[in-house]
Formats: structure tokens, C-alpha cells, sequence
């Protein structure tokens, strides 16, 4: 390949010659070379510059002041003046309600990726080929996900009432005896708000694995066919194989939505019957905000955000890693 | 109007509403800054931002044209209308109240939440202010004191009781209505069987539970008693625990609608108020914004005049008067600066008989706070609400407001639990004293 000298073809040159020829050695003379650093840093300051003072303004120094917050007894009014040390932590990780919302969360994480990711991947795989009315069935799955949850929620809670639109279908058809509390009872409403949130996110999990299935080359099916493999074969040898990327980052979409439930679960429940659906942000919220205990919420905030940034850390490090490898862990440039 | 968050249609993330916060505060910011600047410049000009929860018609047209009444009889004065959702108020008021520009006037419920706000020393003393007419409000205005000064004024009162299906009792054979709990559970056992479900409770909002739990404790314990508990966040009176044993008794018999633990409290045909306005159940223990709520969940017309009122039913032994009732109301508190003259002239305006009268009839708010205004109530049913009210030997705000906002909640939520036979005796009196209930 040409020696690009300008700046812009070069990083022309970049993309088509690909990673090996970025971390090969500067090819370049030292008065360009010192040009492009010059340049590369005013490049980075002005495309960093404002995300990372947003970043830091917003993120990281609520964080920093969650963590004070949250060494204190304090209701929202007067100074922060009592200060508590790790009471309030103590308060958290030893509350059985918190262990109940913890749990909760974790059980919808461990629904999400056994029941939601089967059925998504079988969808996609169907939706993926080529039939009569494709594209309208794409956007059926689809819809229900570009509702907002506030929206989902009011629906289903009127739908899921007791005696309404949902028992009646079920008594019509003749499947009485299937007719429950689904949200007034203590040990099914998890599972209710489990269905309701796998009907408005099960069409966003088709909608990236349907991505993932393009990006595979139709020639790596063509071949295997030629080759004799049964359509089961393609699925399970090629296409799944394939679209691991895609799935290991749906696992941590949905496991990282899973701990950060909320809108649906207020609106239909509070969080309750008697804390029965409660989630760490539901918690938080309540004892948080509606209590006027914000050191509480806080510590609560700063505990939700250390389990989730382990999970996010431990994902990136063992599942990820194949995945973003290059695109994360080299220099570029 | 009403004392309690609807279940909120839209769910406020909490980096949501902090965002929304800082829009707000930023925007009341600019008219607070231009206020102090103004109102110490040669004209006297004030203007005051007005934080209300009237977000819809038809209250909020009666403070639009309240509004406009005020500042032709005060050229000096602008009032800002600016409306929230209810919901913003229980949550985003530490962070208004931090913030250098709090509203001037805002929403008030009093008790034990007003008592916790004034830790944030922003709250007016309005005491010298008001003293003048606080008086024609009667013992209203009381709700509104913090150690014997007024920090809030109310504009309407609140009283829990029971509303009930004339319709529903007739076909029953119930004639009168209850005046004791065991004939309560007798109408109770008559309603079943003609196959009408008794009491809609809304149990998905914990408040409409703790209502039971609060009247059993009212009609158990002495007025000096519940007085004590409230300003002392102690429960440990037995009486309190007889309340448990009464609820646990009543419960017992079934008198609520299936899955009450789910059914929300109002604003869809499917909550308690619109089980009662659709006659899907009989009766339902409310405050008195009831029948403005079950107008709005049917397309029954003429729901008014089937509605019947009647006081929480006397408990056999307790030591409370079967008078006393369960109540509350709104209100306001203006916060410090220049303008507490302006804003409490304001409130004094609202709190006028021509103002209350226009509340009574167009609004439909229960019971105006100044009672000159009651004789504009035509209700039937409201008007024996207010009866009531006006000739309780003691009204006991509704504990959760009674109590600082964090041990009132958690009461609220331990006495839910309750209902969902989750709960217990001791955790509902050990909820007020302690930060249990995490």
C-alpha cells in the first residue's frame, strides 16, 4: 500500500489495511509524526473534552457525593451533621428486605437469560428467514419494546386485575381453574412483573440478534448446505457460533436491566404486596426518597452501583474479553 | 387535593426527577432572583412563585382566576403559577428546600412532614402574620402548627369516612347504616350473601390499609393518648396493640374485595374508588375526595345522589370518642425572604369566603377550610361528611402525616404487610420507633 502523507488518507489507509498495519511501526518522517501528535491531541481534547467533563459532572461527582451522603443520618433538610460512619451500610446489608429485594433482582437476571434468551434466539432464527410477510411480523415483536414502560405497566395492571380482561380470556376459553392473583398474591407476583417485562424487551433481543444473523456471510451457510449439513446443523454449528458475540452482550443487557428494574414494577406494584416484588431500586426509592432518609438511599445508590460494577467488570474480563479484543484492549494508533 | 400520590402514570427515575428539579429550580431561580432584586428596588414590586399541585382543571382554573382577582387588588404583586404533579412534591421538596431558590409558596399537608421540612430553616413563620384571621378558620388551622407557630395555613380540610351504595344497602335490606363494628360485620354478612362484595380497599397504596389500622387505633385509644403517640413516635400503649387484635378480627371475616392487596387506590375504573362508583363493591373507607374520585372512574351520571356517608362505626369497649374522626387537609407554607407579607396576604385570599365558596362548588373539594364557605356544599352526602367533622370531639390527622415523614411511612408500610399476612402486632408498633421496616 501507498504511503498515505496526508493525515486523512492515512487513516483511510488504516481502516482498509486493518489492525495489523496500525500497531505496525510510524512509517512517517519525524516532522509529521510530531504534526499528527500535535494534532491527535488537539483531536482529543476537543472530541473528549466536553463527553468527559459531562461524564465527570454528572456521573462521577454524584457518585462521589452518594458516597458521602451516605456516611451520614440524613432526611434532605438542614447540614449534614450526623455523621454515622458505616451504620448505614451496615443497615443495608443486614435488612431482610433488602435481601429480598437483592434476591428478587437475581432471580429476574436468571429468568431474563433462561427463558428470554431461548425464545429471542428461536425468534430471531425464524424472523431471519425469508418469507411472507417478514417485515410485518419484525414490527409486531417489535412494538410492544418502542412503548414506554410507564405505558406498559398502566396497560398490563388493567389487564392483570382481578376479574378483568385476562381472567375473562382464560374463563372463555375454558382454563378457569388457570385464573390467579397474579398481582395480589405474595409468591406469583415476581413472576407476573416477570412476563410483563419479558413482553416489552423480548422484541429489543430479536431486533440485536436479527442484527447479529446479518453480519453472518450467507456464503458459510451456502457451503455447509453444499456440503451436506442438515438445516439443525447450521443452526447449531454455524449460526449460534456466530452469533456469540451478540448473545454474550445481550446477557449483559439484560443482566445489568434486571438489577436496575423499576418503572414497571412501581407503577403495577409499589413493590409490594408486602415487599413480594420489592427491587433494590424500588427499595432504594421508597427507604430513599419517599422516606426522606438520604444517606439511607444513598448507601443503598452506592451499594446497587458496587454489585453492579463487579458484574459489569467480571463480564468484561471472562465473557467480553474474545469480543472486544482489539476494539478495547489495544492502543490504537 | 387529594392527600396521597396517585399510583404515578409516569414513574420518575431518580436521575429523572433530578433533572427535572434542576430544571425547575433553575427556571423559579431566575423569577425569585428578579423578585428579591425587585422587590427591594423603589416600587415594591413582588412577585412570588407559586408552587401547587393543581395540575388539571377544575382547580386549576379556580387558582388561575384566583390568581387574577389577587393581583388586580394588589397591582404590586405577581403571582407565578407553577403547577407539578403531587408525586413531586413528597419527593423533590428536601432538594427545593436546599436549594438557594426555593418556590415562595408551596404545597403543605402539616403534621409531622411540615415539622421535618422546618429542619431545613427555609420555612416563614407566618404566626404575626396571619394572626389577625387565622382564627375564622376554627381548629383547622391547627394542623399547621409546629410548636405553637404557623408555619403552613390550610385551604381544605379532610375527613376519612365510609362511602357507601345506597343502591347496594337497599337490595341487602340494610336500612340504616352501621353504627357499631359487629353490625358493620352483620351488613357485611348481608351484602355477601345477595353476591355483592362488601368494602373495596385500595391495599396496592398502603395508605388505604393504614386508614383501618389508624380508626381502630382512634376508636381504642383515648384522644391524649393518640396525641401522645404522635408527638412522641410511641406506640407502646396497649391500646394500640387492641387496635392490631380488632383489625386482625375484622380481617378475619373477609369483608374486602378478592386481591385487595393489588387494587389501586384511584384514577382507573379499576381501583377501589372506581369498584364503588361501578358498583362492584358497597362501601369504601375514604376521605371526602371520594365522590370527585368516583365521578371520574364511571360513566354513571348519576353517582352523586347513590352515594351515602357515615362515620367509622363505634368499636364495643374502646376508650376513644366514637366521635372523634380521622382526617387531614392541604395547605401552604411560604418560605423566608421578602416577600412573607406578600404571600401570606395571598393566603389569607385564598383562605376567603368568596374563594372557599369557589373551591366548594367548582372545584368540588370536600370541606373548604373557612367555614363560612361550607353552606356551598349540596351533597347530601359531603354535607354529612362535614357534620361530622365540624362536631368531632377530636379530629387525629392520619398518623402518617401526624408522624415525621419516615416513621409515618414506615407504619404505612408495616400495617400493609399486615394485610398482605405478612406482618405482624409488633412490627406495626415497632415501625414508629425505630428506622425498622429496611
Amino acid at each position: 500500500m501507498a504511503r498515505a502523507e496526508s493525515t486523512q488518507d492515512r487513516g483511510a489507509a488504516r481502516l482498509a489495511a486493518g489492525p495489523e498495519m496500525i500497531s505496525g511501526p510510524a512509517a512517517a518522517g519525524a516532522p509529521p509524526k510530531q504534526r499528527s501528535a500535535r494534532r491527535k491531541r488537539i483531536e482529543l481534547t476537543i472530541l473528549l473534552g466536553p463527553p468527559l467533563i459531562l461524564f465527570i459532572g454528572f456521573v462521577f461527582v454524584p457518585m462521589i457525593f452518594a458516597i458521602w451522603y451516605s456516611l451520614y443520618n440524613w432526611n434532605g433538610y438542614g447540614p449534614l451533621s450526623d455523621f454515622i460512619g458505616l451504620q448505614n451500610y451496615q443497615g443495608v446489608v443486614t435488612g431482610s428486605v433488602f435481601h429480598q429485594a437483592l434476591l428478587h433482582n437475581i432471580i429476574i437476571a436468571v429468568l431474563s437469560v433462561v427463558i428470554q434468551l431461548p425464545i429471542s434466539i428461536g425468534l430471531a432464527l425464524l424472523l431471519n428467514r425469508r418469507m411472507r410477510g417478514q417485515t410485518a411480523l419484525r414490527l409486531a415483536v417489535f412494538t410492544p419494546y418502542v412503548l414506554s414502560q410507564a405505558t406498559t405497566a398502566v396497560m398490563w395492571s388493567m389487564l392483570l386485575s382481578h376479574g378483568g380482561p385476562v381472567d375473562s380470556l382464560l374463563k372463555s376459553v375454558g382454563l378457569a381453574a388457570l385464573i390467579h392473583f397474579w398481582l395480589a398474591s405474595t409468591s406469583l407476583v415476581l413472576y407476573t412483573l416477570f412476563f410483563v417485562v419479558t413482553w416489552q424487551f423480548i422484541g429489543f433481543g430479536i431486533v440485536l440478534l436479527l442484527a447479529g444473523l446479518q453480519g453472518i456471510p450467507p456464503e458459510l451457510r451456502e457451503a455447509a448446505a453444499i456440503d451436506g449439513a442438515s438445516s439443525w446443523q447450521i443452526t447449531r454449528r454455524i449460526m449460534l457460533p456466530l452469533l456469540g458475540p451478540t448473545i454474550r452482550i445481550w446477557i449483559f443487557l439484560a443482566v445489568i436491566g434486571s438489577l436496575q428494574l423499576f418503572d414497571i414494577v412501581w407503577i403495577m406494584t409499589l413493590g409490594g404486596p408486602a415487599n413480594a416484588s420489592q427491587t433494590m431500586l424500588t427499595y432504594l426509592y421508597f427507604n430513599g426518597a419517599e422516606r426522606t432518609q438520604f444517606g439511607y438511599g444513598a448507601t443503598v445508590s452506592v451499594v446497587l452501583f458496587i454489585i453492579s460494577f463487579v458484574f459489569a467488570l467480571a463480564y468484561q474480563r471472562y465473557a467480553l474479553r474474545r469480543d472486544t479484543a482489539g476494539a478495547l484492549t489495544r492502543a490504537v494508533g | 387535593m387529594r392527600r396521597s400520590p396517585k399510583p404515578v402514570i409516569v414513574a420518575i427515575a431518580v436521575t429523572a426527577a433530578a433533572a427535572t428539579i434542576a430544571a425547575c429550580s433553575s427556571s423559579s431561580g431566575t423569577s425569585v432572583g428578579s423578585s428579591s432584586s425587585a422587590s427591594s428596588s423603589a416600587g415594591g414590586q413582588v412577585t412570588l412563585s407559586w408552587w401547587n399541585n393543581a395540575t388539571a382543571d377544575p382547580l386549576k382554573g379556580v387558582w388561575v382566576s384566583a390568581i387574577t382577582a389577587f393581583q388586580t387588588a394588589h397591582p404590586n404583586v405577581t403571582i407565578q403559577n407553577v403547577p407539578h404533579q403531587n408525586e413531586f412534591f413528597k419527593t423533590n421538596m428536601p432538594i427545593a428546600l436546599k436549594s438557594n431558590n426555593p418556590p415562595d409558596i408551596y404545597q403543605q399537608w402539616g403534621g409531622g412532614a411540615e415539622a421535618t421540612q422546618i429542619q431545613s430553616g427555609k420555612l416563614a413563620d407566618l404566626t404575626q402574620y396571619v394572626s389577625g384571621w387565622i382564627g375564622t378558620l376554627g381548629k383547622a388551622a391547627a394542623g399547621w402548627q409546629v410548636n405553637g407557630k404557623q408555619y403552613g395555613v390550610p385551604y381544605d380540610q379532610h375527613v376519612v369516612g365510609f362511602w357507601y351504595r345506597k343502591d347496594l344497602f337497599a337490595k341487602a335490606g340494610i336500612t340504616t347504616p352501621p353504627t357499631t363494628i359487629p353490625e358493620l360485620e352483620s351488613d357485611n354478612a348481608k351484602l355477601k350473601a345477595h353476591g355483592i362484595a362488601p368494602i373495596g380497599l385500595g391495599g396496592q397504596a398502603q395508605w388505604p390499609d393504614a386508614f383501618w389500622w389508624e380508626y381502630f387505633a382512634v376508636r381504642e385509644c383515648s384522644t391524649s393518648v393518640v396525641q401522645q403517640g404522635m408527638t412522641a413516635s410511641n406506640m407502646s400503649a396497649p391500646c394500640f396493640s387492641k387496635a392490631t387484635k380488632d383489625l386482625t378480627a375484622f380481617l378475619a371475616t373477609n369483608p374486602f374485595e378478592p386481591g385487595f392487596n393489588a387494587v389501586t387506590a384511584q384514577s382507573s375504573p379499576t381501583s377501589s374508588a372506581g369498584m364503588l362508583a361501578n358498583g362492584k363493591v358497597a362501601m369504601e373507607l375514604q376521605g371526602d375526595w371520594e365522590p370527585g374520585e368516583a365521578k371520574g372512574d364511571t360513566t354513571d351520571k348519576s353517582i352523586d345522589s347513590k352515594l351515602g356517608w357515615f362515620a367509622f362505626p363505634a368499636v364495643p369497649g374502646g376508650q376513644g370518642d366514637p366521635s372523634s374522626v380521622l382526617g387531614g387537609g392541604d395547605g401552604w407554607s411560604c418560605t423566608t425572604g421578602a416577600a412573607e407579607p406578600a404571600c401570606a396576604q395571598f393566603l389569607q385570599y385564598i383562605d376567603s369566603t368568596e374563594v372557599q365558596k369557589q373551591l366548594v362548588t367548582q372545584a368540588s373539594i370536600g370541606l373548604p377550610a373557612n367555614p363560612a364557605a361550607e353552606s356551598a356544599i349540596t351533597s347530601p352526602a359531603v354535607k354529612a361528611a362535614a357534620q361530622a367533622h365540624d362536631t368531632a370531639a377530636y379530629v387525629a390527622v392520619y398518623f402518617d402525616q401526624a408522624l415525621p415523614t419516615n416513621p409515618g411511612l414506615a407504619l404505612d408500610a408495616a400495617i400493609a404487610n399486615f394485610f398482605a399476612g405478612k406482618g405482624s402486632n409488633s412490627a406495626i408498633i415497632n415501625s414508629v420507633s425505630s428506622s425498622s421496616g429496611h
